[in-house]
């Protein structure tokens, strides 16, 4: 399905501050990886929107298909005991 | 996710059996204010909605870096070059992100160019009127881009979610636009006699435009209907077009310049503004090709598109070569 003149698709992920996590930001398309880069600097942090960027092939990513939610993420609905507020701690104990 | 590759898969078959049950899923999540992602099943009419109405809006983008660009190497300071510069900018990256939107929905970068240049696929009428002073670079600014604003910020909350997610981004940096549009025009309006008669021409020029900006009138929309139903569109044309009135007419109040309407007046009980009628004439004319400008700006956009062909072909090359390099096939 890849036209061969047309430039691969980049996902960008951008990191917002040091200290959090690079976040998906949006796609962009470029002849390799290093013009992804320059191409998500000018598209994707005209703003001081990001200190570090990552790219990567979107034909790279598999992803979970949404027809598959329940059975995926369905599960962990029903193990409320996993949360900490499943727990009721008698007020007399402190600092728990 | 954006990826292009994965939407393929998404495409749903010629006609699914159960159909009308997933027609009814889906209608159910817009109504709850879910968002629609790229691999979720939408009806067809959906899907094709929005690549018509988001790759209208990318060309848009493209094409009106056109007038603007055209006072870029005769701005007036340094500093209003900078910004001029900046703001042509961020059109481009608005439609390169709405590019991305609309090829989520498995049409591609190539296809989508091809329709513009091809005289196919249709971009706002506005940007096909032309930029004769510098007063029509504030015009634009204050009148298009809050016009586009108005426009734009319920579509934040549109049901598709690649598309809300840009037109948040948009929204962001559009307000600079209008804010930079109206900075310059009350310099205008506040400098010498001359400028300020520069500041009402554009105003006299750019007013009617910038209301046609909105659509045709609600009874005549011809995609009102099914975009307001799947939360695409949350208010109709005329709706947004008297708020815009309403915001407006004030601030050129400040400016001392005058609306060209005649017909222009406050309405009390309705605690509205009344305007005149709209050319809707000039509209479809503008539309179907017929503008001052429709010519000259897909010239210039073919013409730009065919001295880069050179340039995106190079670069896939050394990316070739490149790659080859790193796996020790080439020297």
């Amino acid at each position: 399905m890849e036209d061969k003149n047309q430039w691969p698709l980049y996902e960008v992920f951008v990191r917002a501050r040091g200290g959090l996590d690079h976040k998906h930001t949006g796609s962009l398309h470029a002849a390799d990886a290093r013009m992804a880069i320059e191409h998500a600097r000018d598209l994707y942090t005209r703003r001081q929107e990001g200190v570090s960027l990552w790219v990567v092939r979107s034909t790279d990513i598999t992803a979970s298909d949404p027809t598959d939610a329940d059975s995926l993420f369905e599960p962990a609905r029903d193990k409320v005991y996993r949360h900490p507020t499943f727990y009721e701690i008698p007020d007399e104990v402190k600092t728990l | 996710m954006y990826t292009q590759g994965l939407d393929v898969q998404g495409l749903e078959p010629a006609a699914p059996p159960d159909a009308a049950l997933l027609e009814e899923r889906f209608l159910k999540r817009v109504d709850a204010e879910e968002k629609i992602e790229p691999k979720d099943w939408m009806p067809a009419r959906y899907r094709n909605t929005l690549i018509r109405q988001i790759s209208q809006h990318a060309h848009s983008e493209i094409v009106g870096m056109l007038p603007e660009g055209n006072w870029i190497t005769r701005a007036p300071t340094l500093l209003r070059k900078s910004i001029l510069i900046a703001k042509v900018q961020d059109e481009g990256g608005h439609g390169a992100y709405l590019y991305s939107a609309a090829e989520t929905l498995g049409v591609s970068r190539d296809q989508l160019i091809d329709q513009l240049l091809s005289g196919k696929a249709k971009y706002s009428s506005i940007f096909n009127y032309p930029t004769p002073t510098w007063a029509d670079v504030g015009a634009i600014g204050w009148l298009v881009d809050g016009a586009a604003i108005m426009n734009q910020i319920p579509l934040c909350r549109c049901s598709y979610g690649p598309y809300a997610r840009a037109m948040v981004r948009i929204c962001r940096e559009e307000s600079f636009h209008q804010r930079q549009g109206y900075d310059l025009m009350l310099q205008l309006a506040r400098g010498t006699a001359e400028q300020k008669r520069m500041a009402q021409e554009a105003l006299n020029r750019w007013w009617w435009p910038a209301l046609m900006m909105f659509g045709p009138p609600d009874a005549e929309s011809m995609h009102g209907t099914d975009s307001q139903r799947w939360k695409i569109k949350r208010f109709s044309n005329d709706e947004l077009r008297q708020k815009f009135v309403d915001f407006t007419v004030p601030q050129a109040r400040f400016l001392e310049l005058t609306l060209p309407d005649p017909l222009l007046r406050w309405n009390e009980s309705a605690q509205r503004h009344e305007f005149g009628p709209v050319d809707w004439t000039e509209f479809n004319q503008v539309l179907k090709g017929n503008g001052p400008c429709n010519t000259e700006r897909l010239a210039a956009r073919r013409e730009a598109h065919a001295r880069g062909a050179w340039v995106r072909e190079a670069a896939m090359a050394h990316a070739e070569k490149q790659r080859l390099r790193k796996t020790g096939l080439a020297a």
